[in-house]
């Protein structure tokens, strides 16, 4: 008979769905607050935003403690830079500084899939999209985490950013209005929350513009 | 979701600490930095199992990479974790009206044996914190100690200054995780409830750091079987009374489903005015229900 006893992973799954979409001068970023293990929900009311500087958003799903780890960190290394250069970073200084940090640990991973929205030096809204191991890129619109296969193709219809391949590059930021972004990434989770068992409860929307930010929530199914 | 395997010589990207997986194999590989422990410092069990495994340290004709690796190895395979020995079961809790509510029963299993039945596995922490763990004891009791400790120190500063349970849940998330970080867990789930400045807390962290808060919380099968009813049932206003009523349904679940559960409990609150445990007691049960005293009737060729 072979042994049976209890093993362990350093990794777990712990779910969740995010969104970031840009405007001409706004940023919509939003997630859902479920945190679950397997078949089972942890609690209903976990946030996986987190703001770390003044026009900088993260929105963050996978393992919820290497997700906090890695907030920390975040959150400790904009704080010397704001003692060092004596101003808040930018979204795409933060965006490097996240693709580095993920990458540092490539051979022990930071389990987490990011999208980090904001607002560029120029005041236009800017979505960096994430692998675990640090590989991103910048563009108009993303989704990560374990409803993303969902959501991504629905956003592909709905905003039919021009392709990446054209030539002179083309802007990649949706025409629509703020109000617009916001009904859009409503409507998105809702249609999520029906088929992945990871996203529901509670959705938490982050709004970045010129005036500064705003949330809003809606409530999910939490079946 | 990733399945990760240790590997045998594992180097972090945080600088030379090695972490060694199964095998034994003295290897080729060069380290930068090793901690030694001196074969002095080993019990006489280990001195007997190490020179059995390799002879020709103890007798001191072997070359010094060897040395290492063999204390590296020997030093990895009996200082972790890597399975539990004496576990206890879910721990429940919930915040009520004036604070922090928390049950657990007093059982130690070793195994599917119940080894131990007066183990206590709620503490109070500092003046405004309680903990309650769940899973391998030993390693809950190493948390007690580390965490006296760390209220130890921070009362010596002196300055009317004191560790609230938020701060002593950050510090257990942090603990946990650094521990599953250098691939040496701490087996456990712990419940950390507290009050300060009016303030309620009640948060919960296992032993990887997966951590959050919540206003009702269970470690293991107590996330199945309790936490539903305590979804149906909670609410913010619930008196003392209630919240215990509510405790003891939920261990009363646990003790007929959850077959390392005992009928030996305690209850502890912490409010403003601080921490009680209450002395250890048992639940009311019923077994008289036809299906339990006859469980195959009507199930046809079960004997």
């Amino acid at each position: 008979m072979t042994k049976h006893q209890a093993n362990w992973s350093p990794y777990d799954f712990n779910g969740g769905t995010c969104v970031a979409i840009a405007g001409a001068d706004y940023c919509v970023i939003a997630a859902d607050t479920r945190m679950s293990t397997g078949y089972s929900i942890l609690t209903r009311d976990y946030s996986k935003i987190c703001k770390l500087a003044d026009k900088c958003v993260m929105a963050s799903s996978g393992f919820q403690a290497d997700v906090r780890a890695l907030q920390k960190l975040l959150e400790a290394r904009h704080l010397t830079y704001q003692h060092q250069h004596n101003k808040q970073m930018t979204c795409p200084a933060m965006a490097q500084l996240l693709s580095n940090t993920l990458y540092y640990k490539r051979f022990f991973p930071y389990y987490s899939f990011n999208v980090l929205g904001g607002l560029d030096d120029k005041g236009k809204g800017c979505v960096f999209t994430y692998d675990a191991v640090g590989s991103y890129e910048r563009v108009g619109y993303s989704s990560q985490g374990s409803g993303a296969k969902l959501i991504m193709p629905f956003l592909d219809n709905q905003l039919k950013s021009p392709s990446p391949l054209l030539l002179p590059a083309q802007d990649a930021v949706t025409p629509l209005t703020e109000a617009e972004a916001v009904d859009l990434v409503k409507t998105a989770f809702a249609s999520a929350t029906e088929r992945d068992i990871y996203t529901g409860d509670k959705l938490e929307i982050v709004v970045l513009n010129a005036e500064g930010d705003r949330r809003e929530y809606m409530n999910l199914r939490k079946d | 979701m990733i399945s990760w395997v240790a590997n045998d010589n594992l180097q972090t990207p945080h600088g030379g600490e090695l972490i060694k997986g199964e095998s034994c194999a003295p290897s080729s590989s060069s380290f930068t930095s090793v901690d030694l422990i001196p074969v002095d410092s080993l019990s006489p069990l280990q001195r007997n199992f190490f020179s059995k495994m390799y002879p020709s340290v103890s007798s001191g004709s072997m070359d010094h990479s060897q040395l290492q690796t063999g204390l590296l190895c020997l030093e990895a395979d009996s200082q972790r974790t890597q399975y539990p020995y004496v576990t206890g079961t879910s721990v429940i809790a919930i915040t009520y009206k004036d604070g922090i509510l928390m049950a657990a029963d007093m059982g130690g299993s070793y195994g599917s044996t119940l080894r131990y039945k007066s183990v206590e596995r709620m503490k109070a922490v500092g003046k405004h914190s309680i903990l309650g763990g769940s899973g391998e004891i030993s390693d809950f009791q190493e948390i007690l100690r580390v965490l006296d400790e760390l209220i130890l120190y921070d009362n010596m500063w002196d300055d009317g200054n004191t560790l609230g349970p938020k701060e002593v849940h950050n510090y257990l998330t942090r603990l946990m995780y650094n521990r599953r970080n250098k691939f040496n867990p701490l087996w456990n789930s712990v419940v950390l409830g507290g009050v300060k400045n009016g303030q309620k807390y009640l948060g919960m962290v296992n032993m990887i750091g997966v951590h959050y808060e919540d206003n009702h919380v269970a470690t293991g099968f107590g996330n199945h079987l309790a936490r539903p009813i305590l979804r149906d049932e909670w609410h913010e206003n619930l008196t003392f009374e209630e919240g215990v009523k509510l405790l003891e349904k939920c261990m009363r679940v646990l003790l007929y489903r959850d077959r390392s559960a005992v009928n030996k409990l305690q209850i502890a609150k912490i409010t403003e005015e601080g921490v009680t445990i209450s002395p250890p007691y048992s639940l009311k049960t019923y077994w008289e229900f036809s299906a339990f005293k006859n469980p195959t009737v009507g199930a046809e060729g079960s004997w």
